[in-house]
Order: structure tokens, then sequence, then C-alpha cells
């Protein structure tokens, strides 16, 4: 098979099945969180309160004070990465015409100097909070095969997408069949390991909101 | 019905809910719950991460709730849970755990981590491995009617005192009345001035309250132990009082769980909603304030800081109140650095405290406590639980400080302008 079959099929069929498999996992695990159900709550709850589960979806989002101070790695690392990666897929240009291709939808990118920058960021940020698993004595104790697993498949789109782009050490089709295929494994794996927080902090967030806001603290 | 690893794990599974699951599946191993927990602050040892003390939990979850568990179990892929592993978890779900909350408040997605470890203790006790002193206070709080074992002739003996010092009478069992009083054992045994001070304040307030003689008892072991049926018996002689009186509100006392057992959880126990209002004192200070029924006079000229009790502040939403009460009566209220719903916990709650075996970490957690009050450089602690002053006093002792502490309601009926009073 040469770097442009394999390509093609990456682009192809692979796409097609790893989407399949990502969104029939998304389901498969929403269906498994919300069948068990939860008991309606009696208690009668404060009738103002500064707190919702929407409301910590968003506010969760930022550090409680002191915190960025006692795990600067965790934060900052954790903030960088995100948002370098959340840039890179959703504003570098082929990637929304990728998407405008397969749905019609588009939106306007960023320059590529900027993508450059993102992608470097979420590159180092990833590195760092490796280094941190590695080395933090809390992270390595509650570290497992999977943890490291969650950080590789994160880690080779955007690596690979970075040797694509900058034409660096592989043939650039190769380098672009292996940046989907990569892609194709985090969808894949997205719904069944760790990596499905993408989709269910929105739950957790959103109880952890609700238990707290129904008590009037704002979580 | 005996405790088994058996009536453990379905424990396990009748309590898996929405969002327990919702909470596993988000959980990315950041360790910063770790960073919230003053079991690990002040110890460093990473198995006293909060996320860690539900892992037997968790994968009980996986292997009964989700396809790939179920799938690596069949094919026996998947650890199971063993009556061992519950035995060797006990520690951890029990004495390194004050169910206070704070890592709830820190998780960056969100786990209430808190409500996992209540839930968990159902299954670690109908596997026998709740910690003995806590089985014990469950046991005497269900045959005596309180976990320290006062029976009513102790509380009869501090109504007399009460009496008798301030001069008015403390109804019982009366009909009809706006307030239904409780008290923990520790204000019935240590701080009979609670007592005395509801009593002065509602009096004054022209507020008609009463004791139940069946139900004078807040606190609730079965809660802190987590046996759902033992709580429910507890507080069902709560409503079952308060209903036979028809009261208007139930008031806890200054008790941190005993506030979450009747105020929270006790509709959900009883599976229907109360009749009755269920409040804290420090919401019924604040509400005859607002209705201006509540006169102060004099201040308390010492610079002194304010303890939230994890239970009244994060976990109950009463956080406002103490601080309206404070900055009334303390010109010089100092706040520590973390507190209101990110206050440290004393390290006692939970249940902790009737666990002898968590004495010495209990003692260690207490540190966090200590640094906030010398950082302050006050003499002074000011809080609205009986347990965390219990707790706290003894802490003190331990480390030789020299601090004075004080229940707000008593701080706020030794202030009361009693002047105009009129009976």
């Amino acid at each position: 098979m040469t770097a442009l079959e394999l390509l093609t099929w990456a682009r192809g069929p692979g796409l097609s099945i790893a989407l399949a498999v990502c969104a029939f996992g998304i389901l498969l695990r929403l269906f498994e969180i919300f069948g068990l159900g939860r008991k309606a709550d009696l208690s009668r709850p404060r009738d103002h309160s500064p707190g919702s589960g929407w409301r910590t979806i968003v506010s969760r989002s930022l550090p409680p004070p002191g915190m960025v101070k006692q795990a600067p790695v965790t934060y900052i690392g954790g903030y960088v990465f995100h948002l370098g990666f959340a840039i890179t897929l959703f504003f570098f240009v082929p990637h929304i015409e990728l998407v405008r291709g397969l749905t019609g939808l588009s939106w306007p990118g960023l320059p590529t100097q900027l993508i450059d920058i993102a992608a470097v960021a979420g590159l180092l940020a990833l590195i760092a909070v490796l280094a941190s698993r590695l080395s933090n004595p809390v992270k390595r104790f509650l570290s497992g095969f999977q943890d490291y697993l969650a950080w590789l498949l994160t880690f080779l789109p955007l690596a690979t997408g970075y040797l694509a782009f900058h034409h660096l050490l592989i043939d650039y089709t190769l380098a672009l069949a292996l940046h989907v295929l990569s892609v194709e494994l985090l969808l894949v794996a997205l719904p069944f390991t760790k990596l499905f927080h993408t989709v269910s902090v929105f739950v957790s967030r959103w109880y952890n909101g609700d238990i707290f806001g129904r008590k009037g603290v704002a979580s | 019905m005996s405790a088994t690893f058996e009536r453990g794990y379905n424990a396990f599974k009748e309590i898996l809910d929405a969002p327990i699951a919702s909470f596993f599946s988000s959980c990315v191993h950041c360790g910063l719950c770790a960073e919230a927990c003053l079991f690990y602050t002040e110890t460093g040892d990473p198995k006293y991460t909060p996320i860690h003390k539900l892992e037997p939990l968790r994968r009980a979850w996986q292997q009964e709730y989700t396809l790939l568990g179920k799938l690596a179990k069949l094919v026996g892929l998947a650890k199971p849970v063993t009556d061992a592993e519950l035995a060797e978890w006990s520690p951890l779900v029990y004495d390194a755990c004050t169910l206070c909350g704070r890592c709830s408040m820190v998780c960056p997605v969100g786990n209430d981590i808190a409500y996992m470890v209540r839930k968990m203790r159902e299954g670690m006790t109908a596997a026998g491995h709740a910690p003995e002193g806590l089985v014990t206070a469950t046991k005497r709080a269900i045959q005596s009617g309180s976990p320290a074992g006062v029976k009513w002739a102790t509380v009869e003996a501090t109504i007399k005192r009460v009496q008798k010092e301030f001069g008015f009478e403390v109804p019982v069992n009366r009909e009809n009345a706006d307030y239904l009083v409780l008290m923990s054992s520790w204000e019935i045994l240590n701080y009979p001035e609670y007592l005395g001070a509801v009593g002065r304040i509602l009096n004054r307030a022209g507020a008609t309250w009463t004791l139940a003689q069946d139900a004078y008892e807040a606190t609730n072991s079965g809660i802190q132990i987590g046996a759902s049926d033992l709580a429910r018996e507890l507080v069902g002689r709560i409503v079952g009082a308060a209903e036979r009186l028809k009261v208007k509100c139930v008031i806890s006392p200054e008790c941190g769980h005993a506030y979450s057992a009747i105020r929270w959880e006790g509709p959900n126990l009883m599976g229907r909603p109360f009749g009755f209002e269920v409040k804290h004192i420090l919401e019924v200070l604040d509400d005859l304030r607002r209705a201006g029924k509540l006169k102060l006079k004099g201040t308390l000229d010492q610079p002194l800081t304010y303890h939230d009790p994890c239970q009244i502040s994060r976990r109950g939403g009463v956080y406002e109140q103490p601080r309206t009460l404070l900055n009334q009566l303390a010109p010089q209220f100092r706040e520590m650095h973390e507190t209101g719903t990110m206050n440290w916990c004393c390290g006692g709650g939970g249940g902790v405290s009737a666990n002898e075996r968590a004495e010495p970490l209990r003692l260690t957690s207490f540190k966090r406590k200590k640094a906030q009050i010398e950082e302050l450089g006050v003499k002074t602690l000011v809080t609205a639980c009986a347990n965390c002053r219990v707790v706290m006093e003894e802490a003190l002792e331990h480390y030789h400080m020299d601090i004075e502490m004080l229940g707000l309601t008593e701080l706020v009926a030794e202030h009361l302008d009693e002047e105009d009073k009129h009976v």
C-alpha cells in the first residue's frame, strides 16, 4: 500500500468507520449514564440560589481562588493544551474545509501563523503535563495505562499535523495519512476512555451545580 | 441482617446513579482533588487523594454498568472488587474523609466526590467495614435516642439548669408552637448554654417554641456511617414529633451534619416532602433580625474569626447569615484566608470525631486550621457547630494553642437588648 492509497483509505472508509464508532460510542455511553437515572430530590430547594447546573458548566472552567498557585502546571498546562488543541482543531482552514465538505457548515479560520503558535503551544503543554504526571506523586499514583494511552492519542494528531504542515521529517502524503489515521484513533477511543470527558464534562458539571445550587451554593 | 460482602456489593449497585456514572466517566486523574483535601495536604500521602477513596465503587460501576466493563468481566480481564479490598479502603472512606465537599468545589470536571463517598459508605456498612466507633454510636442512637447515650433524664437536668439560670420556663411537648428546638448530644452534655441562648432569643422575639420529649436529639449517626434505614429511623423520630406537635418549623441546632440529615436528606429518607420548615439556628436568627425581632446591643471588642462548619456553609448554603450577625456584633471580625464555601474543615466532620481509630489522622489534619488561625493572629474562634467546636477545642489543647471558642448563638444571646422587655 502506498502513502497515497493509505491517505485515500483514511479519508474515505477510515473516516466513516471512525466517525460511526465515535457517534455510536458516545450515544452508548450517554445511555449508560442516563439509564441509571436519579431519584427525585424531595427536599425543598432554596428559593434563590447563586448556583445552578448551567452556571457550573461555565463557571467550573475557572479555577477556585488560590488553586492555580497550588497546582500551576496542572492548571496552566491544562489551559494551554485545551486552548491550543481547540484552536488548531476548529480554526485551521483545511479543518473547516473538511467540515464544510462533510456537512456544508463553515466559519472563518485563523491565519496559519496563529494556528502554528497554537499547535506548538498545545504540544509543549502536553509534554509539560506528561512530565508532571510522571513526577507529581499524586498524578503518578493515580495514573494507569489508560492515562498514558489517552495522552498519546491526543499528542499524535497534533504532532503529525505539525509535521505534515511543515513538511518535516517524513513525506507529506504519508504525514497527512498518519495525521488522519491518528485522528481516527482518537475518535474511536474517545467514548471508551477518559477522553470521554469531552462529552461527559457537561453532564458531571451540571449535576454538581444542580446539587450545590439547590442548597444555595454557587459551585 | 448481618453484614456480608454480597450485601455491600449489592448496596454499591443500588446507590450507583446517573450523577455518579457521569462523575466517574469524567475523571481525568488530574489530581486537583488532592490539593483541596486536608488529609492529603497535611500528610502528603497520595493515597488520600479524594477520587482514589472511591476506587472500589468505580470498578463496581464499570463492571456492572458499562458495556466494556461487563465484557472485561466476562472474559476475566476485570479486577473484581473483593471483601479484603473493602476492608483496606475502610480507613480511606471513614477516617480520611469528613464529607466536607471541598474537593467537590475544586474538581475541574465537576465531580461531587463527597456525594459519592456518602453513598459509598452505604455499601461499606452493609459489608461490615464501618469503623467500630461509628457502629457503637449508631447502635446507641437507635437504642437510647442519642449517639452519646444521652437520655431524656439528662435533658431534663439541662432544662432545670437553664430554667434556674435564666428564669424562664422551657416548654416541652407544646402543640402548635412556631419552633421545635432540637439539640445535639454535645449541646446537652457540654454546652447547655445553647438551650439557654435559644430560649432567650426566641422568647425575646415573641416566638413560641418547644422541646419534644421523644425527639430532642438532632444528630444522625445513620447518615455518617452510611445506613439509610437507620438514618430514616432517626429522622423519623423528629418528623413524627414535629407533625404530632404541629410545629411550623424545626430548628436544627449548632451541628453540621444534623442540618444535612434533617434539611436535605430528611425528606428523601422519609420518601415525602415535609409539611413544616427545617432551618438551621443561624437562618432563624437571620429571619428574626430581618423581621426586626432580634435587637442587639453592645459589641465584642476583640479580634475574632469565624469557622464555617462545612455542612452548614458549603453543603448547606448558610454562609451569609453568620457574617451579617458577626459584622454587627464584632467590629474586629476577621475572615480567614479561605473561608465561606471554600473553608477548610476542622478535620472531625462526617463521623470522624466518633471514630477513635481516626484520632491521630484527625489531629494531623487540624494543622491546616491551625495555620489559618495563626495567620490571623486572633485569640477567639466563633463557630456554629458543636462538633466542630469539640473537635477544635481538643486539637487546640493538643497543639497548646490559647484560643477561646464560642458558639455564635450564645454570642448573639449575650448581646440581646432586653431593656424594653415586657413580659
